[in-house]
């Protein structure tokens, strides 16, 4: 492919998407359904801007949800994954055993061979862990029943890939095929207990890596504070991951979610989220993009009661059984609801086995086809369905705790009331008496040096620029009450207020500030409360030396009492008089000659009674 | 007897007959003088050091001026976190049993002020029932106040007397030459 064609994709992709997304987000479609209908109308049926390459774009973007897995990964401490293991066994598992069951039955009734119908049992049990999550985490419900449910079976399909893989050869009744791509595992050749034993040595390598190799790596990339050059270890890590899984031949969405769960305690988990993003972004959207460009309209127009009939099947067959799933492990009707609509599809890997299929003769050409169409519609449905759910069915259940309210954090743990940017002496301090008060907070400090050693001290501490919008979200902006921003340097500080500002108005922001000039600056940006931090300490200081000098320590605590009203009093009226350099000179000589005036009229007793001299 | 002087006084650098009368405290080994106000002067008072204190000493005298018919705000609080349930009064609260209460007293008015006649129409006695009351109920001995009344009136060889009454009872104390009931 010459490179002018390349930059001609990239624009029809970019510039579907950016038209399209915003549109349907504006909808309330969700982001999912802007893609889809974006790649459908760049794809052969209408404007046929893109052909058959879409196949390979398709493949490419996967990747898209490899990374999606990674960034999922990092949110999960494996404590919390262990939470989670019974719903992952209990209900995954009988999830895709009922459905391959159910399908399979179906398939047998409507006359297809064993073979087949084993095939498209497997296939149909898989759900689109892309679409699903990317829409549970766009509207906040990934801590919810339906949203843990939904996440578990996914997690489990995308474990039970792996023996689907090895089964599917095995069902190819030409022989000959068996030899496909689809097993290109280096390791193939090896018995299986040697095979089983490389794809242990190489899990293992995965968690003592993430555990005792990537930490400090992390940390000397860091400490070249090249932003770059920390984007590229990250995305080597996941690229990294994925070629040595399918190179083993395991599923590289679920190599890199270990990598990413091993690495959810370490200090660079909101960097690495942050530095992901982007790229997971842009692949997942082109991932949808693809689907709905493959979409063959012209299946759909020449026999649409069939493929309706088909689709329609496939829903309400895996929402049924997932309802009854939903049931037994006792989830609330409401929640159970929209956990089942959400998995209703079929997911982005049948593509794969389809492919597979109709090359090495497990399902006829013709079949496939049909079947690909109906799985892109049953995709494409998915964001539709769950929107008139949350629009016509909810709202009957007028049950609080259902709606798209996340519940408390089961899954996150970063639900500290305070997050304090900036951890130097300052924050240390801080973070010591609040700490001392069982207050959390979540630290956020750009020193790697630094955060290692508070790190070895119990603290948690995290890597990262604190003015970036993503970072500050990701360590739960969101959720946080109060940022402390103690930043070092004082152009950063302003950066990180002027950003927690606009992206989130509800944090109440305490500054710290050097001097008084600083002070006026950070007021300006509308920061809450602004402490200068000299102040009190020279003013402890100065209590001190009265004291010396022979006043009495009460006497000294009220005069310095009185000095840090008078200067608080001062600062808000000269505040406003800042910008006219004259008059503010002049009205702070006046009120420092009044506070003068205040105490020595207070020292001789002139304004008290007689009462006094006892 | 250990002698223990609480002295609660929030403007000593205006006072005139309160320092006079604390700058002449006589030396004695038995006698600790301490001036509350400003051992915490942010008013944060270190309750477990003055419950061991207090255990140490065997006379407990709360110098103050009269403000209001009563003490300053601080010896308030000082009696409100000191004086625990269960340590010094109630089930258990026998901390203080037998010790000596006694108040140094400051005040404006004379003596015939205080009389039912008077200016203030109730005597000092009468105000002061809180503090008896609060000693009564540490199961200690409340030995009537010590005090410096009207000393607007009072001419320097008067004030000179009652400074040196001040100091012989003080002493009296230290030296074990007033006991207590036990």
């Amino acid at each position: 492919m010459e490179s002018g064609s390349i930059f001609i994709q990239a624009i029809i992709y970019l510039g579907a998407a950016i038209i399209m997304v915003p549109i349907a987000h504006r909808l309330g479609l969700g982001s999912v359904l802007g893609y889809l209908l974006a790649g459908i109308g760049i794809g052969p049926a209408f404007l046929g801007l893109v052909g058959t390459e879409s196949q390979d774009m398709l493949h490419f973007a996967e990747f898209g949800v490899v990374m999606m897995l990674f960034v999922i990964g990092l949110e999960l401490e494996l404590p919390l994954l262990w939470k989670l293991k019974n719903w992952l066994l209990g209900l995954g598992g009988l999830q895709v055993l009922g459905t391959s069951l159910f399908f399979f039955a179906v398939a047998q009734l409507l006359g297809l061979d064993v073979k087949p119908s084993i095939a498209l049992g497997l296939i149909l049990s898989l759900s689109s862990t892309a679409i699903v999550l990317q829409t549970l985490q766009e509207k906040g419900l990934m801590k919810t029943a339906s949203g843990q449910g939904a996440f578990s079976v996914l997690l489990f399909q995308d474990m039970a890939v792996i023996p689907i893989l090895a089964i599917f050869p095995l069902l190819a009744s030409d022989s000959s095929q068996s030899g496909d791509d689809h097993s290109s595992s280096l390791i193939a050749h090896f018995p299986a207990y040697i095979q089983t034993l490389i794809v242990l040595g190489v899990i293992i390598a995965i968690i003592l890596m993430g555990r005792y190799v990537l930490n400090p790596l992390f940390r000397f990339i860091a400490s070249t504070e090249l932003r770059e050059v920390f984007t590229a270890a990250s995305l080597l890590l996941v690229i990294g991951i994925s070629l040595v899984m399918g190179l083993v031949g395991l599923s590289a969405a679920l190599g890199t979610f270990l990598a990413g769960v091993v690495l959810a305690s370490s200090e660079f988990r909101h960097e690495l989220e942050s530095n992901l993003a982007p790229f997971k972004g842009l692949l997942l959207g082109l991932f949808f993009l693809s689907v709905g460009s493959t979409l063959d309209v012209q299946i759909v127009l020449n026999s649409p009661l069939k493929i309706l009939a088909i689709v329609s099947g496939i829903m309400i067959g895996k929402t049924i059984l997932l309802l009854i799933l939903g049931k037994i492990f006792k989830i609330s009707l409401d929640q159970n609801l929209y956990f089942a609509l959400s998995l209703s599809q079929v997911g982005e890997f049948s593509f794969v086995l389809f492919n597979f299929s109709s090359s090495s003769g497990i399902l006829e050409k013709e079949l496939v086809n049909t079947m690909v169409a109906s799985v892109a519609i049953s995709m494409a449905l998915t964001p539709l369905i769950l929107l008139a759910y949350e629009k016509l069915i909810l709202p009957r259940f007028n049950d609080n705790t259902s709606k798209s309210m996340p519940e408390q954090d089961k899954i996150e743990n970063e639900d500290s009331p305070v997050i304090i940017a900036g951890f130097g002496k300052f924050g240390n301090m801080l973070g010591r008496f609040l700490r001392s008060n069982d207050i959390q907070c979540t630290v956020l400090d750009y020193d790697v040096d630094r955060v290692e050693m508070l790190r070895g001290f119990g603290f948690k501490v995290y890597f990262g620029d604190a003015t970036r919008e993503d970072l500050l979200e990701s360590a739960g902006a969101k959720k946080a009450k109060i940022l402390i921003a103690s930043l070092d340097s004082f152009e950063k500080q302003k950066e990180l207020i002027s950003c927690a500002r606009k992206h989130f108005p509800h944090l109440k922001i305490l500054a710290r500030a050097g001097d008084r000039e600083e002070a006026y600056d950070l007021k300006d940006l509308t920061a809450d409360e602004i402490y200068r931090e000299t102040r009190d300490t020279a003013i402890e200081l100065g209590k001190s030396t009265l004291e010396k000098l022979g006043y009495f320590p009460y006497q000294a605590h009220k005069a310095a009492q009185m000095f840090l009203k008078h200067d608080e009093d001062t600062f808000q009226e000269l505040y406003e008089h800042r910008k006219d350099r004259k008059t503010y000179v002049s009205l702070a000589k006046q009120r420092t000659a009044e506070l003068k005036r205040l105490m020595t009229f207070d020292d001789t007793g002139e304004t008290k009674g007689e009462e006094d001299i006892w | 007897m250990k002698v223990q002087i609480l002295f609660f006084h929030p403007t000593m650098e205006n006072s005139k007959i309160n320092r006079g009368f604390v700058n002449i405290l006589p030396n004695h080994e038995n006698l600790t003088f301490r001036s509350i106000y400003d051992e915490y002067p942010n008013g944060f008072i270190d309750v477990p050091r003055e419950k061991k204190l207090l255990a140490e000493n065997e006379a407990i005298f709360f110098q103050h001026p009269f403000y209001w018919y009563s003490c300053p705000p601080m010896m308030k609080q000082w009696i409100d976190s000191v004086l625990e349930l269960g340590w010094a009064y109630g089930k258990g609260g026998t901390a203080l049993q037998g010790k000596i209460w006694k108040q140094i007293i400051s005040s404006a008015g004379s003596g015939k002020a205080y009389t039912a006649e008077g200016f203030h129409k109730h005597t000092m006695t009468e105000f002061l029932l809180p503090f008896k009351r609060t000693a009564e109920l540490c199961n200690m001995e409340y030995h009537e106040p010590f005090l410096i009344q009207g000393a607007q009136g009072l001419g320097k060889d008067q004030v000179d007397d009652l400074k040196s009454q001040y100091q012989k009872l003080i002493l009296e104390f230290c030296t074990g030459r007033i006991n207590g009931k036990r």
